[in-house]
């Protein structure tokens, strides 16, 4: 923070430039957005922020305090480790209950493909159904694409609710032998998605389990379950909708063109979206008998991630800018669909013309317009919704509009499928190698997957640029999802430029030479997709690990969710603890109320399966935090390639 | 202390807590509450994560799979020792834990947190044991896993007797590679055992410091392996205590007392470590902790920041003094490097071993022909020689002592072969002019020369033997002429030192001697040695007690003035029963001598080898610490090994020292060595010249040692029976042993 204490912020909760240029158009007016009513909540409940209030019955609320004797059990007796346990292990059956639900559906689209039931959808690539089915153990020899197709439809939907205790198709088959028998062994294999979450919510009444270690690995048992339905979601949306590849665009709120009627996608699944962007191209001309140059599509969140990565369509905001696109004034339209959609887009519309589209019986908002999406009918009520728009753009009040001209470009569509490809220029037998040698080699200090949110109780993009800028400076290869993925794009952090500017010597020759063996340019970091897609960040790392020869917890690899806000975000995180990754976290869940469970994701996790979360909200801190994390795991294989060579041994089995 | 355990309520204060009177009084008014908490959370995450494993395991292996540890013979120690459950089962298991889960009371005092301890070893324990199961994070070298019986019986008497100063027990990390290093060398250097877990085992391996059994470093592992130290030192308490398993209070008395371990906790501790921290408490060692504490408890708990004066400080706290010795070289000297093997390829010279003629001798001279303190080298220095060189070597050691007398010289003369293996880089084998030295490339470069050798062999000569040793003097020859010159010498004295003891025979001498040198740690145990009869651990022969007892008169060498014999064939003695029972504070009444069947000799469990009954081929076998696989009586060596030890008499089953088997009193009573029917191949290659020998004295032929079965033939009891039928062993039609 600057010597006026707004710093780069200017008193506002973002350092990103195109938000505080809209927030700072409206400032002293009489309008509310999260940012403000951040402010508002503050100071927050220290109960509710170390997460020691128990309300899981009506005998509560109760506010427990640790080390005060005669507060530190609830009315029933719960200790605060239990409730501690309980609140957080509640965040990871919302998490998983997201991803898994945004997964089912694309199941059940992949089924009525398979059935012919729907015409608006269809198998673009075969060859990854092909690669699904085949991995997850079916027979695909002679099988056409509709057969396979209702086959690895049923078998996703199996993992959903499979009465027997076979585990989960979708984890088992994309994970190390090594972690396989860790899960089974500490029990923590999910055999249904569904029963596993809500086993965790009976597990979690008044009165059900109080054991902390149960709790938690019951916990991390539902983040595997919404690991699943995260790989369900990504292999599905390859097969209809095309696995993403290498694309340019452009990011940020200055996407919004005034001269263009403008539909903004937001929230998450692309069966949506992906309609509408086809309703746009469809209905393009109509703009131009309005007067505008054209139908823009933009995304927000991690629909617009989705988009950017299979359609090349411009990244409006990340979550925290939301409401901010709309008060540019030149959105006419905002459709959305799942998760981490703002209610108070609705207010903000009312200020504007925009009309607020929702599409999901899951996810109303009173005053909106609510389309029943249908699949079978998803092109031709796409189409009605972007007429809407059109209708909207009639009245767009041109006063209003004030678009900020903060845009970046963007290299963004790098699928795992698309990596690859990269490095088989460089190694066409073993394009993996390419970064695993040069880790090994020293030459790269590990890899680094940026996750997760916007959180306003830390300024919006702060924690990921910070962070993200540190890790590269000391040659870190930086893979990102979802909206720390946006904040990089808006930030022109996924452009060659950036490689130029903030790359460390080490990994500028990395990029130069990936870049010059494909005669292509690159990006600083390397977008991977949506927060569902955290899937391929996740199969990269089982790979390099197959690679080396040993397990996640030996691979010189890290995630960070730098302004983690969202349940989900709790389940992808615990997920990878468990995998053996250590996972930094900069805004501090509710979980430092009780040494004892914060004892055990921070330290006692690492023991057990590798992978630990680190709790650092200062960026600064939580990059060394990070590449410590590298560096011990570099040092760890260093050292025991070391011993194996000295003792004419295999490499040692602990992390 | 006759009741069973299982019905002694658990959380009764003991008369072994006295111990902890002192801390308690001191925190009382200032309960360490954060400290205490901590360790109940650890003992709740441990026996929480123990009970998934566990039930888990069954469910995936079933309730009747085994579970134990390899090559040992007391179950899963930490549960055997203290509540004496020999579990074998995964089964077996849950009511154990359960029992354990009912030690976390809440409440936070001392007292509690002992038994939140003891929970989290009981945890730990069954968390390894199913790793096991599993065949889950298999270590390989160096990494120890569990350390096997075979280690502890090599190990566990120096530890238990004090020559091995003590236990350190390190886990986490320490602030950095080199720091930790520089302890671990001091600790080495001092000679103790170290039990390494976690991440200063890497740390270790970064500064390429030596671990593994060889060093008595065992780096564990990581998390809750730090159990094998702790099941480890527990077994040592079975197996040279005597203590009967579930003893719960004798045990940790016995861990208190003889197992002087101490914790010391690098870097930042999980309250799971801080719960393995109390469990080390609760059997009577201290912890310190290099980070700072927000709480102590005095003696018990305790930070220590500085490294270069952390080992003093744990020492100090554990009680343990070090007797100094006035020695300089270059490298580091101590038991730690005993069993340390110098290969070839790692040498920088060589000497004897058949390579080159080689002896060494030691001879009590008069006080004017000796120079105290003096080396003399003849011949080139290691320096003088290429890398690869070998070397004739002649070691003389001359010792005057007013109370020396020549026929302490053998018995002293043995003792090189320990001293110069103390030394890091220097090794020896055999004795006499069958001896065989390496010194390594390592040792040459830090700088050892011959010269160390000799100061070497002067500083222990000296601590060891004070009252016998005035002067010590050694000349070392390297010059090819002088050593075939002066081997002529030693042979004819080793002539006659041979001709001397082939007179000596039970018969020929007024009196034997008691061996009481274990009773440190195998309270009632008692070895008879004989002029026929070498101690059981084969150490010690009548002339050292003989040697022992004139050093000193109230040592554990006390002789027994024999007198007449009640049953000569059998080899018993009034007086020999009335000092065993004095002895063996009335556990034992009667000892015969010379048979295997009745009121055999006990053992402490330092036997070399066990011989037992085979009762289908009418014989007995011998089997030996070298030997790990099974043998004709159904039983390795380390289940044999948990029979006898302990001070207990077992007809038909004895440890035994190696050289017992060639006396001519060798179970006499029961047909001698006739009866011998199986020893693993390397016991017989070990003793065939000598064996041959008295083959043909008892008129069983020259080639009787080839028809006695080894594991190349079988076994067990009847893979063998063909090969001795064949063979016409006389055992087969020897009377019945029964």
């Amino acid at each position: 923070m600057g010597a006026n204490g707004k710093g780069q912020t200017n008193g506002h909760g973002t350092i990103d430039p195109a938000s505080l240029a809209v927030l700072e158009k409206y400032e002293g007016q009489d309008t509310l957005t999260s940012y403000d009513r951040y402010l508002v909540q503050s100071p927050q409940c220290k109960f509710g922020l170390t997460g020691t209030c128990c309300r899981i019955c009506v005998q509560g609320p109760c506010r427990l305090l640790e080390d005060r004797p005669e507060r530190s059990r609830g009315i029933c007796g719960a200790p605060v480790y239990s409730v501690v346990a309980r609140n957080m292990t509640r965040l990871m059956a919302g998490g998983a209950s997201s991803h898994s639900d945004h997964g089912r559906h694309l199941a059940n689209i992949l089924l009525a493909i398979a059935d012919g039931k729907v015409s608006d959808y269809e198998i673009t690539d075969g060859d990854k159904l092909r690669d699904v089915a085949q991995r997850i153990g079916l027979e695909v020899e002679g099988k056409g694409d509709k057969e396979l197709a209702r086959e690895v439809a049923l078998a996703a939907l199996e993992d959903f609710g499979r009465p027997d205790e076979t585990p989960c198709q979708f984890l088992v088959s994309n994970i190390t032998e090594g972690r396989k028998a860790k899960f089974n062994h500490c029990d923590v294999l999910p055999s249904s998605i569904d029963r596993t979450i809500v086993q965790m919510l009976a597990q979690t009444t008044m009165g059900m389990d109080n054991d902390p270690v149960n709790l938690i690995f019951a916990g991390i048992k539902t983040s595997l379950a919404d690991y699943t339905g995260m790989h369900i979601a990504t292999d599905i949306s390859d097969i209809i909708f095309g696995i993403p590849e290498p694309t340019v665009s452009e990011a940020n709120l200055g996407v919004i063109d005034p001269e263009y009627v403008n539909v903004a996608t937001h929230g998450h699944n692309p069966t949506l979206s992906e309609m509408v962007v086809r309703a746009a191209r469809e209905l393009n001309d109509k703009a131009k008998a309005l007067g505008a140059k054209g139908i823009n599509v933009v995304g927000i969140c991690c629909t617009g991630n989705e988009l950017l990565g299979r359609e090349g369509v411009y990244l409006a905001a990340n979550q925290a800018s939301q409401e901010l696109a709309i008060m540019t004034g030149a959105v006419d339209a905002i459709i959305v669909d799942i998760q981490c959609i703002m209610p108070s887009l609705k207010p903000v519309c009312d200020c504007f013309h925009t009309r607020l589209i929702t599409t999901n019986k899951m996810a109303k908002i009173p005053g909106a317009i609510h389309v029943d999406f249908k699949e079978e009918t998803a092109f031709e009520q796409a189409c009605q919704m972007v007429e809407m728009a059109l209708e909207a753009y009639k009245e767009r009040d041109r006063s209003k509009v004030a678009v900020p001209p903060h845009k970046n470009k963007v290299i963004a569509g790098f699928s795992l499928e698309a990596l690859l490809d990269l490095f088989r220029a460089i190694n066409p037998d073993n394009p993996i190698q390419v970064l695993t040698d040069a880790i090994l080699a020293g030459e790269l200090r590990g890899v680094a997957l940026f996750c997760g949110c916007n959180n306003l109780r830390t300024p919006q993009d702060r924690n990921h640029l910070t962070i993200f800028r540190e890790l590269v400076k000391n040659d870190v290869f930086v893979i990102a999802t979802g909206c720390s993925a946006g904040a990089m794009a808006k930030a022109g952090m996924m452009t060659p430029e950036a490689i130029e500017k903030y790359a460390g010597a080490n990994l500028k020759a990395f990029l130069k030479r990936l870049s010059e063996a494909n005669g292509v340019e690159l990006p600083l970091a390397f977008h991977m997709g949506s927060c569902v897609d955290n899937s391929r960040a996740h199969d990269l790392c089982t790979l390099m690990a197959k690679e080396m020869g040993v397990d996640v917890p030996k691979v010189p690899f890290a995630a960070t969710a730098p302004e983690d806000m969202h349940e989900k975000a709790i389940a992808i995180g615990t997920g990878a603890v468990a995998m053996g990754l250590p996972v930094h976290v900069g805004v501090m869940p509710p979980i430092d109320g009780s040494t004892l469970v914060f004892g055990l994701a921070s330290q006692i996790a690492r023991d057990v399966y590798g992978g630990n979360f680190i709790f650092e909200p200062d960026p600064e801190e939580a990059a060394k935090k990070l590449l410590a994390a590298l560096d011990r795991r570099t040092w760890k294989l260093r050292v025991h390639q070391m011993a194996a060579d000295k003792f004419g041994t295999k490499p040692a089995v602990s992390w | 202390m006759a009741i069973a355990y299982d019905v002694i309520p658990y959380l009764e204060r003991t008369d072994f807590d006295e111990i902890y009177q002192e801390a308690e009084e001191a925190i009382k008014d200032k309960m360490p509450t954060r400290l205490l908490s901590r360790g109940l959370n650890g003992a709740i995450i441990a026996t929480g994560y123990a009970e998934i494993l566990l039930h888990q395991a069954i469910r995936n292996l079933g309730p009747d799979h085994p579970v134990g540890y390899p090559d040992t013979a007391y179950h899963l120690p930490v549960i055997t020792a203290l509540s004496g459950e020999k579990v074998t089962k995964l089964g077996e298991l849950p009511p154990i834990l359960n029992r354990m889960r009912n030690n976390l009371k809440e409440e936070r005092n001392f007292f509690n947190a002992r038994l939140w301890g003891e929970a989290t070893l009981y945890a730990a324990e069954i968390i390894e044991a199913i790793h096991y199961a599993y065949g889950d994070e298999p270590k390989v070298e160096p990494w120890t896993g569990f350390v096997t019986d075979p280690v502890l019986r090599q190990y566990g008497i120096k530890l238990v007797d004090w020559t091995i100063p003590g236990q350190a027990i390190i886990m986490g990390r320490a602030k950095s590679s080199k720091a930790i290093a520089k302890i671990v060398q001091d600790l080495m250097g001092k000679g103790f055992m170290i039990f390494l877990c976690d991440e200063v085992i890497e740390q270790l391996l970064e500064e390429n410091m030596k671990m593994g059994v060889d060093y008595i470093a065992f780096p564990v592992g990581n998390f809750t392996q730090i159990i094998h130290a702790v099941n480890f030192a527990l077994r040592a308490g079975l197996a040279f205590g005597g203590i009967s398993p579930g003893r719960r209070e004798e045990v940790r008395d016995y861990q208190r007392r003889r197992i002087r371990a101490f914790v010391l906790q690098l870097g930042e501790a999980t309250d799971v470590q801080v719960a393995a921290h109390f469990g080390a408490n609760f059997l009577g060692f201290p912890v310190i902790c290099d980070q700072p504490l927000e709480e102590e408890i005095p003696d018990w708990y305790l930070h220590h920041g500085d490294y270069d004066t952390l080992l003093q400080f744990a020492m100090e706290v554990r009680g343990i003094k070090l007797a100094t010795m006035d020695l300089d070289i270059p490298v580091n000297f101590g038991p730690a490097f005993e069993g340390e093997v110098i290969r070839k390829v790692d040498a920088y010279v060589e000497f004897g071993g058949g390579r080159s003629p080689g002896f060494e001798l030691l001879s009590s001279v008069s006080a004017d022909a000796i120079t105290d303190g003096k080396v003399e080298l003849i011949g080139p220095d290691v320096s003088d020689v290429p890398e690869g060189s070998i070397l004739p070597l002649g070691i003389m050691v001359d010792i005057y002592g007013r109370k020396m007398e020549e026929q302490f010289e053998g018995v002293l003369e043995r003792r090189i072969h320990d001293y110069i293996n103390y030394g890091e880089g220097l090794w020896h084998v055999a004795q006499r002019d069958l001896n065989w030295v390496r010194i390594s490339k390592e040792a040459v470069a830090k700088g050892v020369r011959m010269h160390h050798l000799g100061e070497i062999l002067i500083a222990k000569f000296k601590a060891d033997f004070p009252s016998i040793v005035d002067r010590v003097q050694v000349t070392l020859i390297t010059d090819g002429a002088v050593v075939e010159d002066k081997i002529k010498l030693a042979r004819e004295k080793y002539r006659a030192r041979d001709e001397r003891m082939r007179g000596l025979t039970d018969e020929a001498v007024e009196e034997f001697y008691t061996c009481l040198l274990c009773q440190s740690f195998a309270p009632n145990h008692v070895c008879v040695v004989t002029p026929e009869r070498v101690g059981l651990c084969g150490a010690v022969t009548w002339l050292d007690a003989r040697a022992s007892h004139q050093i000193d008169a109230n040592g554990p060498n006390q002789p027994i003035i024999k007198g007449p014999a009640t049953d000569e064939v059998k080899g018993l003695w009034d007086s020999v029963n009335q000092v065993v029972e004095t002895a063996s504070h009335g556990s034992l009444s009667e000892v015969s001598l010379y048979t295997l069947m009745e009121n055999p000799m006990t053992s402490c469990g330092c036997f070399e080898a066990i011989m037992a009954i085979v009762p289908e081929c009418n014989g007995i076998m011998i089997t030996t610490r070298e030997h790990q696989g099974e043998t004709p009586c159904g039983m390795t060596f380390s289940t044999l090994a948990g029979m006898v030890g302990g001070g207990v008499q077992t007809p038909g089953f004895m440890g035994i020292g190696r050289s017992y088997i060639l006396s001519r009193k060798f179970i006499k009573a029961d047909g001698g060595i006739a009866r011998i029917i199986w020893m693993p191949k390397e016991l017989k290659d070990f003793l065939r010249a000598d064996f041959v020998q008295r083959s043909i004295e008892e008129g069983l032929g020259e080639d009787f040692i080839d028809r006695i079965a080894d594991e190349t033939v079988g076994t067990t009891a009847e893979e063998i029976m063909p090969f001795l039928e064949e063979k016409g062993h006389p055992a087969l039609t020897m009377d019945p042993l029964f």
